[in-house]
């Protein structure tokens, strides 16, 4: 017979974001018949009573078990593949999955270093046999027009900004936020061409000006606007960005594609953290497993030379 | 095919040796510039630029921009930089002046291949402490501006797929776009700035097949309209770059007076690609040999110059 500790246990390995391999391991080997029956039959997240007497594995549960055992296999798969391919794999998966991803492109466009994004239209090439640019076609919505703008940037790198130019484009930003259709922001020309072809430095420079001149900041004034917050973010910002992303990956009701996103950026981002001392206590708690245990080495400190 | 003639033999030392000596004293002996430099490919230049250095603790580009003057000193400068630095030099002048040569610009972004391309731009962040496409964008304005920034940033496949049905489809498209004269920019600006060189010509083919005209002749007509200004270099360039750089040759000798901008610019940029080519289509078209055509038009050390690299011999 299996005690409810049992039962708990069962149900816990799959609760969290990843699996608890160990426990499975001692709860199920050494489980005979009768034992499984009483887990299966305790276990009412899992299991459910079919007509014809048997407790039947209900199907939505198995699709999300599929998903928490391949956690760990994608963390190591993207950790290990080659910065280039990866981003470029994350990339075409993103403009196939549509609108509800675009914010990857946005992501790897805008957090990566001009050389490392030039690397990832290079992979694409080897990958895909066709640029992003061309594959971005596919999209037929208004945000294409910003994701390829953004996806061909070489950044300049270098220091040096014009206040004088930063203030003024702070300025016609501001405008076309709130002056202008929101519903049109997509749209407007110069907007698109400063967050696409100016520096980082210069736009940084230009979101200081923005919250200096209008009281609150750039991100604050596009909030709702989705992949144009995002783009912000992740140009001006990307600290609070990732912050964003890892914390919406492990609230109560997220989704699949928000706890994936734990994988992409600690994997993606894992020096950045570790060079900013983050500390994963809002996320530790409901990770499990391997998954857990590669993801929490991955940002300790300390490379392996 | 090049057109320069480079000897099986070269010592950049000795190479940079005559040129000293060129520069040193009174006045400079440019015939000594042009009979090393005009026979030198780019790398052979470098390396002479650096032995130079290395000799005389001073940079030769500099020497020569102090001892050369006018449209020779010009065609001197231009042919000794790093194809990837001239490039970024010709399209920081064609943007910073006044009225920008947007057909410069097209000319770079197109003609060039992909991985060529971005070494323009990485030049021209290292020269300009911005980018490329940044400098772009703050001089120009409208749809000319979209398609330009899209141009010079694009990264095309270099492969050799063609897609025929989007060929098809593209081809139609464009028929539309140029029908109308209601241009669809958009469209136009995605179809050229993303596809690769391939597909595009398969694109080009395919409009010609259909239509029984080339898609340029369909452009030609009212240059009042500044979109299309751009516009229709950028579609030449893609289509035939040979073909292209002939026209721009035989536009800049005909002129009264001479557009020694132009001149200067195609002769040095191709001398080590395809002038050969272009050569043979200027003959074909003008029935005159180029280099006839430049001498008569020219003069000089700047003439001398450009005779050289057209593979005049000596």
């Amino acid at each position: 017979m299996a005690l409810p500790v049992h039962i708990e246990a069962l149900d816990k390995a799959f609760s969290g974001i990843g699996v608890d391999e160990k426990s499975l391991i001692s709860i199920l080997t050494n489980s005979n018949e009768e034992h499984k029956r009483s887990l299966r039959k305790g276990s009412s997240k899992l299991f459910i009573e079919d007509e014809n007497g048997f407790e039947r594995w209900d199907q939505s549960s198995i699709k999300i078990l599929k998903h928490q055992f391949n956690r760990f296999r994608d963390a190591v798969v993207l950790s290990l593949l080659h910065p280039w391919e990866r981003d470029a794999r994350l990339i075409e998966k993103a403009i196939r999955k549509g609108p509800k991803h675009y914010n990857v492109i946005v992501e790897v466009a805008c957090t990566r270093s001009s050389d490392q994004l030039l690397g990832a239209r290079k992979a694409y090439h080897s990958l895909f046999h066709h640029s992003i640019e061309e594959h971005l076609t596919h999209i037929k919505g208004r945000e294409r027009k910003l994701l390829v703008a953004l996806v061909s940037a070489y950044r300049y790198e270098g220091t040096g900004v014009n206040e004088d130019v930063a203030k003024s484009e702070a300025q016609i930003l501001y405008e076309a936020i709130n002056n202008g259709d929101k519903n049109k922001l997509l749209d407007h020309e110069d907007a698109i061409m400063i967050l696409a072809t100016r520096s980082k430095q210069h736009l940084q420079a230009l979101y200081r000006h923005y919250s200096q001149s209008y009281g609150k900041t750039l991100a604050q004034d596009l909030e709702g606007e989705g992949i144009l917050k995002d783009t912000v973010e992740c140009l001006c910002t990307p600290q609070t960005y990732f912050t964003r992303v890892l914390e919406a990956a492990v609230k109560e009701d997220a989704d699949e594609e928000s706890k994936r996103a734990l994988t992409r950026v600690i994997v993606t981002q894992k020096e950045q953290l570790v060079q900013e001392g983050f500390v994963p206590n809002k996320i530790q708690d409901i990770l499990l497993g391997l998954y857990k245990d590669f993801l929490l080495a991955s940002i300790a400190s300390g490379d392996i030379k | 095919m090049a057109t320069i003639d480079v000897p099986e033999q070269v010592s950049v030392l000795a190479d940079a040796e005559a040129l000293r000596k060129a520069c040193k004293g009174w006045g400079t002996d440019e015939k000594a510039i042009i009979s090393v430099l005009g026979h030198r490919n780019a790398v052979q230049r470098k390396q002479i630029r650096l032995a130079y250095e290395d000799l005389y603790q001073e940079d030769l580009i500099k020497r020569l921009e102090s001892e050369l003057s006018g449209d020779f000193e010009e065609a001197v400068y231009r042919w000794i930089l790093d194809p990837a630095d001239r490039d970024a030099v010709l399209a920081n002048v064609a943007i910073k002046k006044l009225s920008p040569d947007h057909h410069v610009i097209v000319e770079i972004s197109c003609t060039r291949s992909p991985e060529e391309l971005l070494a323009v731009r990485r030049a021209y962040q290292a020269r300009y402490k911005h980018s490329l496409e940044e400098d772009v964008a703050a001089h120009t304005k409208g749809d000319t501006r979209k398609l330009l920034v899209a141009l010079v940033s694009a990264f095309r496949y270099d492969g050799e797929e063609i897609n025929t049905r989007v060929a098809n489809s593209e081809a139609k498209v464009l028929h539309e776009a140029v029908k109308d004269k209601e241009f669809n920019h958009e469209e136009i600006i995605r179809i050229l700035s993303t596809r690769s060189k391939m597909q595009l010509m398969a694109t080009f083919n395919r409009y010609r097949d259909d239509h029984g005209t080339t898609i340029t002749k369909n452009l030609e007509g009212d240059s009042g309209d500044e979109f299309l200004k751009t516009l229709r270099p950028t579609i030449r360039c893609l289509n035939d770059p040979k073909k292209y750089f002939e026209k721009v040759l035989r536009n800049s000798i005909r002129r009264v007076g001479t557009d020694e901008d132009a001149l200067t610019r195609v002769i040095v940029t191709r001398a080590e690609k395809d002038l050969k080519d272009v050569k043979e289509l200027y003959y074909k078209r003008n029935s005159v040999p180029l280099d006839q055509a430049v001498a008569k038009d020219t003069s000089g050390d700047y003439k001398a110059l450009l005779l050289t690299l057209l593979g005049k011999e000596d």
